[in-house]
């Protein structure tokens, strides 16, 4: 039995991975493109999971009009928080503005969530379904919350490298992460395209609230801030600013963390996770995927 | 009617008083250069004429309209690309992903092509380097990407910064033989240089600045045998 429950713990791993990994995506492509660390990027999921929960519990909505719901309302939450609280200090002349701002939009976020929804734990009901599915011959049971979210990782990993690599938009995506002024100067429309970044950040994240949610079915107004601490140490972890990096340091994380509860201690399981980060980025500082910035003439 | 026109220009940056009023016209079919030392201003009108940096007051007048408050992003859609100081090639993006880049803005997939052949034609070693990574090219090479991506919007004005920075001679000449069959292909031309002497042969007529202002100009080849212009900045 050995070998199963391994299995299992490793699968689940990969899921709760797949869900830093979404999150991990949002933290990189904002940092790629608009150089800024959006650490309110963790409450948007939980803002995401409050409005699926609003939707089901209060409205009776089907589920997946709740999630589609949830992602269009944390897409224009995150397009908002970008233009009111971001943009008028992109020029602000030094970085730490923005940083502290982001960390002012993140208590923000938490507190009216409080405001609204209260301080006790509300039971997020899965909107998956609680169904385990047999595997190999009936020894490893697997729920169908944790396939659909290993699913979920992967279809947004492959649409998302597709639509950099293939469309236009993608493309002054990557251009303007590399240089702004010689985006403009191809006509690329620069706050556009940050604009863009945080839409499909912010409506990643809102996914990512709601596989997280019915995975561990408990949402108060801080459920964000770990994950998504996690999913930042994710992006830096993989390379911050590489989509690829996200994805693998996203599941490589998740994968340590559900290692560490088995094996080692559940109550040390966080401390291991930022133990090999500490180690990864002693030995890598750019992360896995990183690359070596070099300076031109 | 002039090209490009600069009506009494003023900049800042910060609190440097960086542009001092300067006016000047660019017309169709000329290649104008703007000589000056380093610090003169001469990177920070380029950078006004395309919207990189806020005008302070003054007019810029490209075929007759006001693009004094033109968004960058608005500019080469009308016609006027920007080779930026340093080439500023997308490092990580192959050569033909720089290319395409530079025709961003353009829609029929025909014209594009036509106009990546036309670029291949002039740059054969693009052509020959289409799939390499740009980061990995000489400065040379670079220099004719940054040009080549210019080229692939179609512009009818074309403003270089400083092409020959960095370069080895051999490259140099090359890059200038470049711009006048540009010019000579009916594109205007206003080429920033500190390489004065380069500069004032392949251009028309000439801006000579200092310190925000412009201190002299007239016809290129007169500028050549102008003793002070010798003295300051021929090195003879």
């Amino acid at each position: 039995m050995g070998t199963m429950s391994f299995l299992s713990y490793l699968i689940n791993g990969i899921s709760l991975g797949s869900v830093y990994a979404i999150i991990a995506l949002g933290y990189t492509m904002v940092y790629g493109i608009a150089k800024m660390l959006n650490f309110a990027h963790g409450d948007v999921i939980m803002i995401g999971s409050y409005v699926v929960l609003t939707a089901m519990t209060s409205y009776g909505m089907n589920p997946l009009l709740a999630v589609g719901i949830a992602v269009i309302f944390c897409t224009l939450l995150g397009i908002l928080i970008e233009k009111l609280a971001y943009k008028p200090l992109r020029n602000a002349g030094s970085p730490l503005a923005v940083l502290i701002t982001a960390i002012g939009v993140s208590y923000l976020l938490q507190n009216i969530a409080l405001l609204i929804f209260g301080a006790n734990m509300k039971s997020f009901q899965s909107v998956i379904g609680t169904k385990q599915i047999p595997l190999l011959g009936g020894d490893l049971l697997v729920s169908m919350t944790t396939i659909v979210t290993i699913l979920s990782c992967v279809i947004i990993m492959l649409v998302l490298t597709a639509f950099i690599k293939r469309t236009k938009a993608g493309q002054a995506m990557l251009a303007v992460s590399e240089d702004q002024g010689a985006a403009r100067l191809m006509g690329i429309n620069v706050n556009g395209t940050i604009s863009l970044t945080f839409a499909i950040g912010s409506g990643l994240a809102a996914i990512a609230g709601v596989l997280l949610c019915s995975a561990y079915p408990s949402l108060t107004p801080y459920t964000g801030a770990m994950p998504g601490i996690k999913a930042f140490v994710a992006a830096v972890f993989g390379g911050i600013g590489s989509i690829p990096g996200a994805f693998i340091g996203g599941i490589l994380l998740g994968v340590i963390e559900i290692l560490s509860k088995a094996y080692i201690s559940t109550q040390l399981s966080d401390a291991i996770v930022f133990a090999v980060l500490i180690v990864v980025l002693l030995v890598k500082p750019t992360g896995i995927l990183g690359k070596n910035i070099q300076e031109k003439v | 009617m002039a090209m490009l026109e600069i009506r009494d220009l003023q900049v800042y940056y910060g609190m440097i008083h960086a542009i001092k009023g300067i006016s000047f016209d660019v017309r169709e079919g000329e290649v104008i250069a703007l000589i000056g030392a380093n610090g003169a201003g001469k990177t920070t009108i380029l950078h006004s004429v395309t919207g990189l940096i806020p005008v302070k007051s003054g007019q810029i007048l490209f075929e007759g309209n006001d693009i004094t408050k033109v968004p960058a992003h608005k500019i080469v859609s009308m016609g006027m690309a920007h080779v930026p100081e340093g080439r500023r090639v997308f490092s990580q993006l192959t050569v033909y992903e720089n290319l395409k880049m530079g025709a961003y803005t353009r829609k029929d997939k025909n014209e594009i092509r036509e106009s990546l052949e036309m670029v291949y034609k002039r740059f054969p070693r693009l052509e020959e380097r289409k799939n390499q990574i740009a980061g990995t090219l000489s400065g040379g090479e670079q220099q004719m990407l940054a040009m080549g991506r210019a080229l692939m919007s179609k512009p009818r004005i074309l403003l270089m910064d400083e092409p020959s920075m960095g370069l080895s001679p051999i490259f140099v000449a090359e890059i200038f033989d470049i711009i006048q069959s540009v010019a000579a292909g009916g594109t205007t031309v206003l080429l920033v240089e500190q390489n004065a002497k380069k500069a004032l042969e392949i251009a028309d007529r000439a801006y000579v600045m200092e310190t925000g202002t412009i201190a002299l100009s007239g016809e290129a080849a007169e500028l050549l045998d102008n003793d002070m212009i010798k003295k300051a900045y021929l090195g003879e």
